[in-house]
């Protein structure tokens, strides 16, 4: 059942070999495996499809590269594309505001209120700088408590107001009181919504216009299925998030709702979150994510060693 | 565009009296189920029942077409084993209910809302607070035993969940409870040493009362994708795993990859969450969940 694309790809190569070159046959069938391998990781239905046309395409383009065996140079095509399309620039979080804000959105239990600890701890201790803590959801039981446990942890202010109800004015009051102590990194926390919650949208929207964020992040668990690119498309159209972070890595996931969410959105993957203790929060590796995607540990660089 | 038509209609005309079904309908059907999270093997093998019955069952009118893909899917869904004429809650007491999943998917609020069920059904209910790493969580299930009015038992963060439990244990037995819910850490199912802390959680229980947990009941996000089965899988063979709820279902998620789950280790879904407040957990109903896996494709 859990066959993975490497497997699958060897029975291609079967199919391909002794073929001189790639014909429009064996292409179309090499790329229907692969798109189910695709899917079974999770990539969406949709992007999976456009994506192996676009395989498809560039493969039977190649035609001139006769001398490679065949079935190789297509695990090679798709990693790369793969790579590509999730990959591109890195780019940096943007911290050049006085104090800079950076506003955490997504799903319930996507892992915000961790991350948020995280990075606060990542730019304290990498980055130099006094970042704080704000305690923006105020719904969940003992949110508010959670983020105050972990800001201790890592030694990092919260900012709170205990009986309040409205995340807006505690995001106001929080720049206020950093600009006094001068902290020059703000990280809103928010309380996970739905998409379709037309009231929690309205409200992180409000958050967002009244502190106009440096940054704004949108946290997706690595473990969501088909319905990652509704949920990117939605929170995008509403907020134009920076940046993606892909979080609970640490699993055995593999992880296609990335591919989907940059297909979707457009929108690179800046941090993945890999764990439940502060230190665990990597930078984005494209390359470790397409492999991951495709199940194939070190096949790629078997193909390009020989 | 494609229109938003139900999709069992779109079905039904495509093939009214005809012995084959057609493809573009069988594209249809392989798009919705996999959108839906149902995952390339099951997706093709419900294809292929359909076809094989279309085949056999020479005929078909609309509705017997109908009845066939929704039995096929049906078929799938493991039912509640526990035998229907007597309560098990009932039978035992304590009912022992240990909660298990990996993080985030809702078990600490399905525990809240569990409790509101079961004492709403005139139980006393008794909460443990195994949950003793992530931060805050003996904080958040607190606030939930308040909200329901239900007592809870807890020690420190940092104490061994395993004596947690045993104390609930205890405790239920010299209160007269009927119901205890034990909450445990979100773990991933990847994680050894986790995952046997869960048996051992199960095997102090078992010292105070052999049969206990009479309920392991495994979480499920409504919106996680394939890995789900991952989880299934290894959550089973650390505790064998009873029965599941599938959370978050109010959003746009399906949950579809329980379809499989439930066939290949035979385990029932029992409920679903549909929000966040105490009142939202619903007893899963495989007719309406088969309904909804093609609504608005
Ligand atoms: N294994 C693992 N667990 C994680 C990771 N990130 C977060 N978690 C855990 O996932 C669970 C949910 O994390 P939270 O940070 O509370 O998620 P949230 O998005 O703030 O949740 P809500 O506020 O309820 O919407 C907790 O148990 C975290 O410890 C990760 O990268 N790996
Ligand atoms: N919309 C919606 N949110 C839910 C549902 N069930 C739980 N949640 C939310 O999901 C988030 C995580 O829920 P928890 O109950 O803390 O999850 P958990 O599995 O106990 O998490 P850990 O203990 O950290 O592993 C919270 O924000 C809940 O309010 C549901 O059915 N629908
Ligand atoms: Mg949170
Ligand atoms: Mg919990």
């Amino acid at each position: 059942m859990f066959e993975n694309l490497t497997d699958r790809l060897e029975r291609s190569f079967k199919i391909l070999k002794g073929e001189g070159k790639i014909t429009e046959i064996n292409v179309a069938e090499t790329v229907k495996d692969i798109r189910k391998a695709l899917i079974e990781a999770d990539v969406n239905y949709k992007v999976a499809k456009s994506f192996t046309d676009d395989i498809k395409r560039k493969a039977l383009g190649m035609n001139v590269l006769t001398a490679v065996k065949p079935g190789q140079l297509m695990v090679k095509l798709v990693h790369d594309e793969l790579a590509a399309l999730m990959g591109g620039k890195a780019e940096d979080i943007d911290l050049s505001g006085n104090p800079s804000v950076i506003l955490i959105a997504g799903l319930q239990g996507s892992g915000k209120t961790t991350f948020s600890a995280k990075l606060a701890n990542y730019l304290k201790s990498k980055k130099g700088k006094h970042p704080m803590l704000v305690a923006g959801d105020v719904y969940r039981p003992a949110a508010i408590e959670q983020l105050k446990v972990l800001g201790e942890q890592i030694n990092v202010p919260v900012f709170t107001i205990p009986d309040s109800k409205d995340p807006v004015s505690i995001a106001k009051d929080a720049i206020k009181e950093a600009k006094k102590n001068g902290q020059d990194v703000v990280i809103i926390d928010t309380a996970g919504r739905l998409a379709i919650d037309e009231e929690m949208m309205k409200e992180v929207e409000s958050i967002k216009k009244a502190v106009s964020p440096n940054e704004i992040l949108f946290v997706v668990d690595s473990m969501t299925g088909q319905d990652a690119v509704n949920t990117a498309k939605e929170f995008n159209d509403r907020l134009d998030f920076n940046g993606v972070v892909l979080t609970k890595l640490d699993g055995d996931t593999r992880g296609g709702a990335a591919l989907s969410i940059r297909a979707v959105v457009d929108k690179p993957i800046k941090f993945v979150s890999t764990g439940e203790k502060m230190e665990t929060l990597d930078v984005f590796h494209p390359d470790r994510m397409a492999d991951r995607i495709l199940g194939m540990g070190d096949i790629v660089s078997l193909v390009e060693k020989a | 565009a494609k229109t938003k038509e139900n999709l069992f209609k779109r079905i039904s005309r495509a093939v009214a009296g005809k012995t084959k079904v057609d493809d573009d309908v069988l594209d249809d059907l392989e798009e919705s189920l996999i959108s839906a999270d149902v995952g390339v093997e099951t997706t093709l093998r419900i294809i292929e029942r359909i076809q094989k019955r279309a085949k056999e069952e020479k005929y078909l009118n609309t509705s017997e077409l109908n009845n066939i893909l929704k039995s096929e899917i049906l078929s799938m869904l493991a039912e509640n084993t526990a035998p229907e004429s007597k309560d098990p809650v009932q039978a035992t007491k304590p009912y022992v209910i240990m909660v298990v999943g990996v993080n985030g998917v809702g078990k600490t609020t399905t525990i809240g809302k569990l409790a509101y069920m079961f004492k709403n059904q005139g139980k006393k209910v008794l909460l443990g607070a195994a949950d003793t790493f992530r931060a805050a969580a003996v904080d958040q299930l607190t606030i939930w035993a308040e909200r329901v009015d239900v007592p809870i038992v807890k020690q420190q963060m940092g104490a061994d969940p395993a004596s947690v439990a045993f104390d609930t244990l205890k405790s239920a037995v010299s209160n007269d409870i009927d119901v205890v819910i034990i909450d445990t850490a979100g773990r991933l199912h990847n994680k050894v040493n986790l995952m046997n802390e869960l048996s051992k959680i199960r095997r102090v229980m078992q010292k105070l009362l052999p049969d206990a947990p009479h309920e392991v009941l495994l979480v499920l996000d409504g919106s996680t994708g394939q890995n789900a089965f991952m989880q299934a899988k290894e959550f089973t063979s650390a505790t064998d795993v009873t029965a599941m709820a599938l959370t978050k279902l109010d959003g746009t998620a399906k949950g579809g990859v329980v379809l499989g789950i439930s066939d290949q280790f035979k385990i029932p879904v029992k409920y679903i969450g549909v929000g966040e407040k105490m009142t939202d957990l619903k007893i899963f109903d495989r007719t309406e969940f088969v309904e909804s896996l093609f609504r608005n494709v």
